[in-house]
């Protein structure tokens, strides 16, 4: 797959979490390390656990917070589910810090390369495709502005 | 009724799980290398042979459009079509296979006499009489209706173990009463209520009452006369059947005063620009060619609970259900969420401090199927302040090895996500 140069930050990080879910010979594992991932995942602020941030899945409800720095947007965020937090912290791995134009553009290949696409497509319920929407309407709406 | 008390008669031998599961091709599935263990069985129940061969023969011998057809093919799938309807008059003990209604399912069974029957009596000013513990299925065709008339929906609440007191229910029927819809056996408690001594209630003032049944008709005998309710629901696949399958069952008197429920072909006597004359029941609310295949199909898996020893396989499922709710209160932070005395073969339960969906995932890592969240059943889990449960469903076919199966993978996620 051919990046341009200023997807690399992003695409490389995608690259590394694929690289790391290769030690992994099953879905137990998997599941184990990204509950690890979200056991791991910095506390979100209690001022961004209210009504306005949440976005609610009938499985479990996400906690979003966006803001830019310096041209470049920042994701915090947290989750009722440690699974739906694990995930949460690959995205924020991906995402956070990178330029709007980028996080717009991204395709975020690697959740189907970890083969978590069914997960995610089976839980449309837990607010993580709901989350994954925000975050790009976010950088959207600030890359829409800026230009 | 001769017929099935011949089959049943037949069918001495006792009630074997290993035989039965023979049956069931899915059961043998392996899931992530390990033994699948199918407690979704609430959601949907999975089907014997005899079900699948009975689609594809089918396809492959006699698949043509019924009703009108004047050829050898269709003749036979009509013939095939119309004797499941008798089949299924008989499985709820109708008194005439014309008040059985083939459609896709509860859902629609409920849609259909809410924008019906619902309409011609349901007025401004009127109240509909639900219970706390419906499927959303069983709220949203009445809360669209009551939004449509100004009528208004009233619902009587559940207690804190899931049931309903009667006296409540008494007391919510109003002279604005003008139906009653409430569920037989709820999805998300496993409460089975006292839908008999409620039907008799709303009887003494002459209140038509709907009885979802889709989870009771799988778990136990249910007789539309002994019940002697206007209408009841419940859908193929939960029972063995394929989806896209469902009964309505109506009282005659109703079924004839209603009007139809969708225009097209087959629910028609004549039709002209000016004037159309509607079929007799039940075909008025068969608008379109009908699912043939499935519903052939669900003959089949109503023969089968036909030739089962139905007695056995209850008990069997009360006893899988006794055993789990045994197994599951000895691990310290289950809460088991629905306590009514009077249950069916299913489990809700919530660990303390853990998600339901983390736990249903960690289960699925072991090959053990659940059902995690809401259940459709939103009020409920606002009754009980919980978001969500997790659900272990039973089958006849379901063993107590697979219970300790699943009781170890609990136990290994309740270690994990407590890490």
């Amino acid at each position: 797959m051919v990046q341009s140069e200023n997807m690399n930050g992003l695409a490389t990080i995608e690259n590394d979490i694929v690289e790391e879910f290769t030690l992994f010979d099953d879905w137990e594992q998997k599941y184990e390390y990204i509950i690890e991932l979200g056991q791991k995942l910095p506390e979100l602020n209690q001022v961004y656990k209210k009504d306005e941030y949440k976005i609610k899945g009938c499985q479990s409800s996400v906690w979003l917070n966006s803001y830019e720095e310096n041209g470049r947007i920042f994701y915090e965020a947290d989750s009722d589910s440690t699974f739906v937090k694990g995930e949460i912290a690959m995205l924020i791995r991906v995402l956070s810090g990178q330029k709007a134009e980028d996080i717009v553009n991204a395709e975020l290949g690697f959740i189907d390369r970890i083969g978590l696409r069914q997960h995610l497509a089976m839980t449309r319920a837990n607010g993580l495709a709901a989350m994954i929407k925000q975050m790009k309407l976010y950088a959207l709406a600030f890359h829409a502005q800026k230009s | 009724m001769n017929d099935l008390v011949q089959v049943r008669n037949k069918t001495t031998s006792v009630f074997d799980v290993d035989i039965i599961r023979q049956d069931f091709p899915v059961l043998g599935t392996m899931a992530y290398n390990k033994k699948l263990v199918y407690f979704d069985n609430a959601a949907t129940s999975q089907k014997p042979s005899s079900v699948i061969n009975k689609l594809t023969s089918y396809y492959n011998e006699y698949n043509a459009n019924i009703h009108r057809g004047v050829h050898f093919l269709s003749r036979k799938a009509t013939d095939a079509y119309d004797n499941v309807r008798t089949l299924a008059a008989k499985f709820v003990n109708a008194s005439t296979e014309k008040e059985i209604i083939f459609v896709r399912g509860t859902t629609e069974a409920i849609n259909l006499v809410a924008s019906t029957f619902g309409k011609m009596k349901v007025g401004e000013g009127d109240e509909v009489l639900i219970t706390g513990m419906e499927h959303h299925s069983n709220i949203v065709p009445w809360q669209m209706l009551c939004e449509e008339k100004r009528a208004k929906l009233r619902v009587v609440p559940i207690s804190e173990k899931g049931e309903i007191h009667l006296e409540e229910f008494k007391s919510l029927i109003t002279d604005r009463t003008k139906f009653i819809s409430i569920v037989h056996t709820s999805n998300s408690l496993g409460t089975v209520n006292p839908v008999k001594e409620m039907i008799r209630i709303a009887r003494e003032k002459n209140i038509p009452v709907m009885i979802d049944a889709a989870q009771a008709v799988v778990h136990e005998n249910v007789d539309v006369q002994d019940l002697d309710c206007d209408f009841l629901a419940f859908s193929s696949h939960k029972m063995l059947g394929p989806t896209g399958v469902g009964v309505l069952y109506g009282k005659m008197k109703h079924l004839e005063d209603m009007p139809p429920y969708q225009g097209g072909g087959e629910m028609i006597h004549s039709v002209s620009f000016e004037k159309t004359s509607y079929n007799e029941v039940p075909h008025k609310f068969e608008a379109g060619t009908p699912n043939i295949a499935d519903v052939i199909a669900f003959g089949e898996a109503i023969n089968y609970y036909n030739k089962l020893d139905r007695d056995a396989a209850f008990l069997h499922e009360k006893e899988l259900v006794k055993y789990a709710l045994k197994r599951l209160q000895e691990i310290e932070g289950v809460k088991i969420i629905g306590q009514a005395s009077e249950r069916t073969s299913l489990v809700s339960f919530i660990v303390r401090g853990l998600n339901a969906f983390d736990i249903g995932m960690y289960l699925d890592t072991q090959g053990v199927a659940v059902r995690t969240g809401h259940h459709c059943t939103e009020p409920v889990m606002d009754r009980m302040q919980i978001p969500g449960t997790v659900r272990a469903s039973f089958m006849f076919y379901n063993t107590k090895e697979e219970i300790e199966i699943f009781i170890e993978a609990l136990k290994k996620a309740i270690k994990l996500l407590n890490k």
